[in-house]
Parts: C-alpha cells; structure tokens; sequence
C-alpha cells in the first residue's frame, strides 16, 4: 500500500462501484450495500488524507508515473482533503435518506439501472474537482459531476418539471463552454494546463491579458457557483428535483464551483490586497439572495434564494484574500455543505408530511411533528449564525478577517451581518408560519404517479436518522471548532503562500 | 505565448457568435445546435492554442523538429467526446420534452412568468389575459400544489 | 439448381429472396424495407465488427484505439438498426443477448481494474508495462497492459451506442406506434 495510491481511490472507488451497480441492475440490495460501503470507503480514504495532508504536507499521485508538468497530478493538499471528507459524509447521509426515499416509494425490491450509478459518478466527479491538479482535468471533473446532475435532476421528469431540468442543463452546458475557452486561452498563453505550473507562468504574462483570463475564471466559476448576477437558474431549477437529489446539488455543486475559485484565484491569480469586483459581488449576493428569499412562499425556493445569499458569505473570505479571509471561507464551506443539505432534506420531510411546499398551506406542525421541528431548528439557527452554532463559528472567522483590511471590506462586512440577521428573519418567518400556528389538514398528493411523493406522511426511520445525522455533524462542527479551524487557517496559510502545493507538485523547482 | 491567423481568430469569432446566438433561442433544438457550433468553437480554440500547423506529432526515429504540440489534440479529442455526449443528451431531452409537452420550447422562469402576470392583470384591471393564457401553466411542487394568492390570479381567465 | 424451378416458383415470385443469408430470421412487417440496404448491412456488419477490433488492437502504435474501435462497431449496429432493426419484433437491444447497461458497466469495471492493477505491483496508477514474444505464424508481437483499458473503453462504448439505439432508437418508434394505435382507437 503505497502513500500516492490513495488521492487516487476517492475517484476510482466510486467509479468501479458505479460499473459494479450497474451489472448488479436487477439487485436493489446489492446496489444499496454496493453504493453505501464505497461511499463510507472513500470517506474513509478522506479522513487518512486529511491526517496525511496536515502532518506532512499535500499528498501528490502521478497519474501512469509521469512527473508534473508533464503528467496529470492529483494533489490533497488540507483543504481539498477537508472538503472531499466533508462532502463525502454528506453525500453519504443523502444516498441513505434516497435509498430510504425510494424503498418507501417504490418498494424493497425496486432495482434501477441507473440512480445508483449515476449517484457514484456524481460523487467520482466531485472527488476528481477536489483533487485534481490540473486545469483541464478539472474541466473532466466538472463534465463528469454535471452530466450526472443532468441525468438526476431530469430523471423521471414530466411535463411540468421538464422546463427547470432544462433551464439548468443549458446554463450549465454554457458554462462548460466557457471553462473550455478558458483552458484553451490559458493553453495559448501559457504553454501548460498544470495549475503549479500556470501559477509560475501567469506571473510572467502581460497585466491585461492576466486580468482577462481571471474574469473568465470568475465568470466561468461563478456560474456554477451561483454567484449573483449569474445565479438566475439556481433558485429555478433546484426547487423541483426530489429532496436528495436537491439536497446532494445545493451541498455540493456550488460549493465545488466555490472550491475552483478558490484555487484558482489563490494560485493564479494572487492578490494582495481586497479584490474590489469579488467585494461587490459578495455584497450583493449576500443582499440580493436574502431578498430572494424573504419574498419566496414556496420553501423550497425560499431555501434555494438562502443558498445564493451564502454564496455571498464565502466569496467575502474570498475577495479579502489574506489566509485570514480564505481561511474563514474554507470553514464557511464546510459548514454550509453540512447545513445546506440538511436543510434540504428536511424539507423534503415537511413535504412528505404536509403535502405542500406552501409555506402559507402549512402550519402548527411543531405539534405533530416535534421531531422534525427540532430537525428544521437546529440547521435553520445554524445557517442564521446564531452564537453556539457551527454558522457562527464560520461567520465570526469571515468578519474578523473582514474587520481590518479597510473600509471597503469593514462596509462588505456590515453587509455579512445585516444578510444574517435577515437570515435569521427569513428561517424565523418559515418556523412562525410553518411550526407555530393552527394546524392544518395536509393536502393529498396531487399526481401519485410523479417521482415527487407529498402529503403521504410516508417516512422511514433511516430517512429521518440520515437528516438527523447530518444535523449531528453540524453540531459535532460546531464542538470541534477549535481545531477545525485550526486546520482551516493552516489550509488558508498554504494557500495564500502557495509555496507547499507548488514544491509538492513541481518539485523544488516549483518554489518561486 | 502563440499567435494565430488572422483568418482562424475570424471563424472562431464567427463560431462563438453564431453559437451564442443560437444558445439564445426559445426552441431547444436552435439551443443544441447552438452547443454544437460553440462547441465546435471552443475546439478549434484548443486546437488554435497549440500553435501553427505542423508535422503530425508521431515519434519515428526522426527527432521532434516541427512536430505539432500534441497536448492540444489530446485536449480537443477528449472536448470533443464530452460534446458529443451532451449533445446526444440534449437531443434525448428535446424529444422528451416533446412526447410530455408537445413542444420543445424553453419556457419562462416560474418567477417571471408570475411578475408579467400580475402586470397583466394590473394592466387589464380583470379584463381577459388570454394572450397571456399559456402562462398560467405552473409548476407544481412549487406553486400548483400551494394555495398560492399570486398563483390563483392567472387561473381567473 | 432443381430441376423444374418453374413448376414450384411462381413467375411473379422468382426474384424473392430464397438463400438463408437473405432471409432475416423473424422478419418484420414488411413496409419501408429497402433489399439493397438489408443487404448490404448483412454483408458489411461483421467486416465492420472485424475492422473495428483490430482498431482496437493497433490502438497502442498506430491511428485506433478503445473508443474509435467502439465508436466503429457501435456504427456497425447502428447500420444494422437502420436497416432491418427497427420496427417490432427483432430490435437490435432484443437480438443481442447481454443488456446494454450491463456492458457499459462491465468495461467501466475493466478500465478501472486496469488501472488500479499496476499499483499492486507498486507501480503508479494507470502505468503500463510491455510484454514482448514470439509466436509462430505471426511473428514477433508486443502486447501492451493498456490494452485492457482499451478493452474497457471498447466495451463501454459499444454498450453506450446499444443502449441509444434502444431507448432513442426503437424506444421512440414504439412511442410513436402506441401513440398512432391510441389516435387509431379513438378515432374507431
């Protein structure tokens, strides 16, 4: 067992068990047991490159024996090993609430050629964007993880649902294109596709065409990432898959998009001091989703808006650029996997039991249903930032690293607490009209036949144990605040200096 | 650093053009063809990126003296795949599209739709919005399936 | 030749096909068939199944590969769908024995199983070795560990092309005939 085997399994594990469900096709409980052992495999591969990566620097795989920059790399350095670990419990967690979903649905013996498959390629993908070294191999990553979405979010579709499938699969499909112009531009100035490399060689190309390439980077990311004005398809499509299937996007696309900027913008585009386009861009974000969100009655909806406004909150850590700042981003992010997901998923309970995603339809259910309003507080107070919470820890990491870079970012850091407070606003306004009040009669379903099953009241025990658990690891977040951003800051220190992954990746040579 | 022909940096100008153009269209049909023409662009980028036209880039014992860069090729081959693919994909969804809804045509956002129908019926003052009629197909799981007040005003027709 | 070909074949039926090999086994309804093409793709479906493995195997050194080989036998049974494939009855998904999706996964596995191997032997990932010998009749051949992963990609694409031609290719003719005896019924 060699050291440099491992960043490669998190992306060929998933893969062979996504060959592996796929022959075992008529098997529902193979491709359950197939799909759960490889995803807590490769979470726990995630855990050992944490530890690797933060005793003794990034963890580097050549892929075929060829050295960077000639070969493709695969880099665990601390903060993709943390983000890979982080989105694989959630993934995890939302593959057993689906499994549960559709035993509840379709029954135990339900086998499907293609959920299961999908979902491990899914998960391939967004290991391969975490790890990988390489500017076009992230252009394979993001391929792999969207046609996986395409597939999931246009599946079972029907009439009425075919369009927000359709909106997402062609912003999505512009995106890619654009990532493609891009790598073939930075091919064309550079001479290298190897992100170590670039870095080294951007330095060296005249200003403007450094400022073209990093706008069609932010534009290219920002897409995926929702950032606004580009999130306009977002709150569109999301709302209308199944519950894991928006769970499992809401956690973990955007934030692979955030992953790319971060990368990006810390290896190739360096800066010194707070980029004033991402300040305004998180500004507005932050106020323009919370705005969203507040005028939203559908719930679903409402929480899509919220995930934009949190878009906001990390590209802030961003724009401030010193460790500090990325620092308190990456601890964002891992919060708000974990809480974005959960929040979703639960969601999809109250659907299940109210038969509605009104929020005006629904109503006393803190009555009937204690559990879930627990389930829906603690995630909800947790997005908000309210103090002992996992948000808070991330969003007072993000303003003390906001505090003292100047005015522009002490105003941007105004905006970071006033999107909190209407946060907070709007996930009150949701527990008011949904938990409090006079209850109501759920409404039945409106089309049984749908993939979409509401007002059944219809769960399993491991669908609500898979929202509880991540619930869990928002609080266990929480608790180990200290050397969770431990780590983070340590990852934000790597990053800034660039030094580590560059000698890991190019060798002394790669030092500037 | 590579530079390309006059005539090269022309077709992709005109391969984006068209293709953005296209991108934009109602029916998905002009947005696939769309994908492929961009696609095509983007392509020929990668391939542009890779410097003038050369020797094939095959090893025989004669050296690397003007051999072509090989790498953008791999890139482009691998671009390519991934383009044929969506491609194939958008057509598989075009048709679905048109068995469930008879038409292939990308509609408007649920939350646009709603704002012109509250213009509308400002506009109108309870007058008959049937130009407006295909619009009050909503979604449900987002606002059929709720008591909806804004939702409701469309149905009035 | 028998002896009074005349007596047992109708004057009007003497150029119906009467060898094996022009007969499609359980041929289907006979509208919008075309003789020359059915033909032809009988003729040209193994030599394009036969071109496209050795694709596959001169992949390593010479213009081919896994997935243009794939590519090239996918053509082969699209050809054979558009010749004879569609309609009921014999569809191309029906006539090959192993389930598309159960290819794809098969050479998805193989690909990855050769590329995790070498790292048993602690070499890095996807790396390959090469195997050199003489065999009578052919010569000297070089047989390259990458060739698996071809293999897989061969299969794999081959299963992808199978799987269109069912879900797009017949699947939609079957659509588009339920939906014609649905209009027929009501309109009886």
């Amino acid at each position: 067992m060699n050291a440099t085997l491992l960043p490669v399994l998190p992306v060929l594990l998933p893969l062979l068990g996504a060959a592996a469900t796929v022959v075992a096709g008529r098997s529902a409980a193979t491709q359950r047991i197939i799909g759960v052992t490889v995803l807590a495999a490769v979470a726990a591969v995630a855990a050992v490159l944490l530890v690797m990566a933060d005793r003794d620097g990034p963890v580097v795989a050549e892929i075929g024996g060829w050295p960077a920059p000639v070969g493709i790399v695969l880099v665990a350095d601390r903060i993709s090993a943390l983000l890979l670990l982080i989105s694989t419990i959630v993934t995890l967690a939302v593959l057993v609430y689906a499994i549960d979903q559709r035993i509840v649905d379709y029954g135990r013996r339900t086998a499907s050629t293609t959920f299961h498959p999908i979902f491990l390629v899914l998960s391939a993908g967004v290991s391969l964007a975490y790890l990988t070294g390489d500017l076009f191999s992230l252009f394979v990553a993001f391929e792999i993880m969207l046609a996986a979405s395409y597939v999931l979010i246009t599946r079972r579709t029907d009439a009425t649902r075919i369009r927000s499938g359709m909106t997402y699969v062609i912003i999505s499909l512009a995106s890619s294109l654009l990532f493609l112009t891009t790598v073939a531009l930075v091919y064309a100035a550079t001479g290298t596709v190897n992100l170590a490399d670039v870095a080294t060689r951007v330095a060296e190309l005249p200003t403007g065409l450094q400022t073209v390439l990093a706008l069609l980077v932010v534009v290219t990311f920002g897409i995926k990432a929702a950032i606004v004005p580009l999130h306009f398809w977002l709150p569109d499509s999301y709302p209308n898959a199944p519950a894991p299937v928006t769970a499992l996007f809401a956690g973990l696309l955007t934030k692979v998009g955030i992953y790319a900027l971060l990368r990006t913008r810390t290896l190739i585009f360096p800066e010194d001091h707070p980029s004033t386009l991402l300040l305004v861009l998180a500004a507005v974000t932050m106020i323009v989703g919370v705005l969203g969100a507040l005028a939203q009655n559908d719930l679903n909806r409402l929480l899509s808006f919220l995930l934009v406004s949190h878009i906001g909150f990390m590209i802030f850590g961003l724009a401030v650029s010193d460790a500090q700042g990325v620092a308190g981003t990456a601890l964002y992010v891992v919060h708000h996997i974990t809480v974005q997901a959960t929040l979703f998923l639960v969601s999809g309970l109250i659907t299940r039991r109210t038969g509605t995603v009104s929020i005006d339809a629904m109503g006393g259910l803190a009555k009937r249903a204690p559990l879930l309003a627990v389930l829906f507080a603690i995630p909800a107070l947790t997005l908000a930032g309210v103090p002992p919470t996992s948000g808070f820890v991330a969003k007072l990491a993000l303003l003390q690293a906001g505090a003292d870079d100047g005015p522009a970012t002490a105003i941007v850091a105004g905006v970071v607490i006033l999107a909190s407070l209407l946060t907070l606003y709007a996930v009150m306004r949701v527990w008011v009209r949904v938990f409090w009040g006079e209850p109501k009669e759920p409404l039945p379903d409106p089309d049984p036949h749908d993939d979409l099953v509401v007002g059944t009241a219809r769960t399993s025990r491991p669908m609500v144990v898979a929202s509880a658990a991540l619930v869990v690891v928002s609080i266990a977040i929480a608790v180990a605040a200290g050397p969770l951003s431990g780590i983070t800051s340590r990852a934000g220190d790597d990053l800034v200096d660039r030094t580590p992954y560059r000698t890991a990746v190019l060798g002394d040579g790669g030092a500037p | 650093m590579t530079t390309i022909s006059l005539a090269m940096a022309a077709v992709v100008a005109v391969l984006y053009s068209v293709g953005f153009y296209l991108l934009l269209q109602r029916s998905l049909m002009r947005v696939l063809l769309g994908v492929v023409v961009l696609g095509h662009g983007a392509n020929l980028l990668l391939q542009l990126a890779g410097g003038p036209p050369a020797r094939p880039p095959i090893l025989d014992g004669t050296g690397t003296e003007g051999m072509a860069d090989p790498l953008p090729q791999a890139l482009a081959l691998t671009a390519v795949v991934i383009t044929f693919a969506m491609t194939t994909y958008l057509l598989a969804l075009g048709y679905r599209s048109w068995v469930l809804v008879g038409h292939d045509e990308v509609q408007d956002d649920l939350e646009d739709r709603r704002i012109a129908r509250r213009r509308t019926v400002k506009a109108s003052m309870g007058e008959e919005v049937s130009d407006h009629g295909e619009e009050t197909e909503v979604d449900p799981g987002s606002a059929a399936a709720s008591d909806d007040p804004v939702a409701s005003v469309g149905e009035n027709r | 030749m028998t002896a009074t070909p005349e007596a047992r074949v109708p004057w009007d039926r003497w150029d119906a096909p009467a060898e094996d090999w022009m007969l499609s086994g359980e041929c289907p309804i006979g509208t919008e068939r075309t003789l020359l093409l059915e033909l032809a793709a009988r003729i040209l479906f193994p030599t394009v199944l036969v071109f496209s493995l050795y694709l596959l195997l001169v992949g390593h050194y010479g213009p081919g590969g896994g997935f243009s080989g794939g590519l090239v036998a996918g053509l082969a049974f699209v050809l054979r769908h558009i010749a004879g494939g569609r309609s009921e009855g014999p569809e191309i998904g029906a006539r090959v024995k192993v389930r598309p999706p159960v290819l794809v996964g098969l050479g998805l596995g193989i690909a990855v199983v050769t590329a995790l191997v070498p790292a048993a032997f602690g070499a890095p990932v996807l790396s390959s070795a090469k195997f050199a010998f003489d065999v009578p009749l052919l010569g000297h051949i070089e047989i390259v560990t990458s060739l698996a992963l071809d293999v897989g990609v061969y299969l794999l694409i081959v299963g992808v092309v199978l799987d269109l031609l069912r879900s797009l290719g017949s699947g939609i003719e079957r659509d588009a005939r339920e939906a014609a005896a649905a209009n027929a019924g009501e309109a009886a």
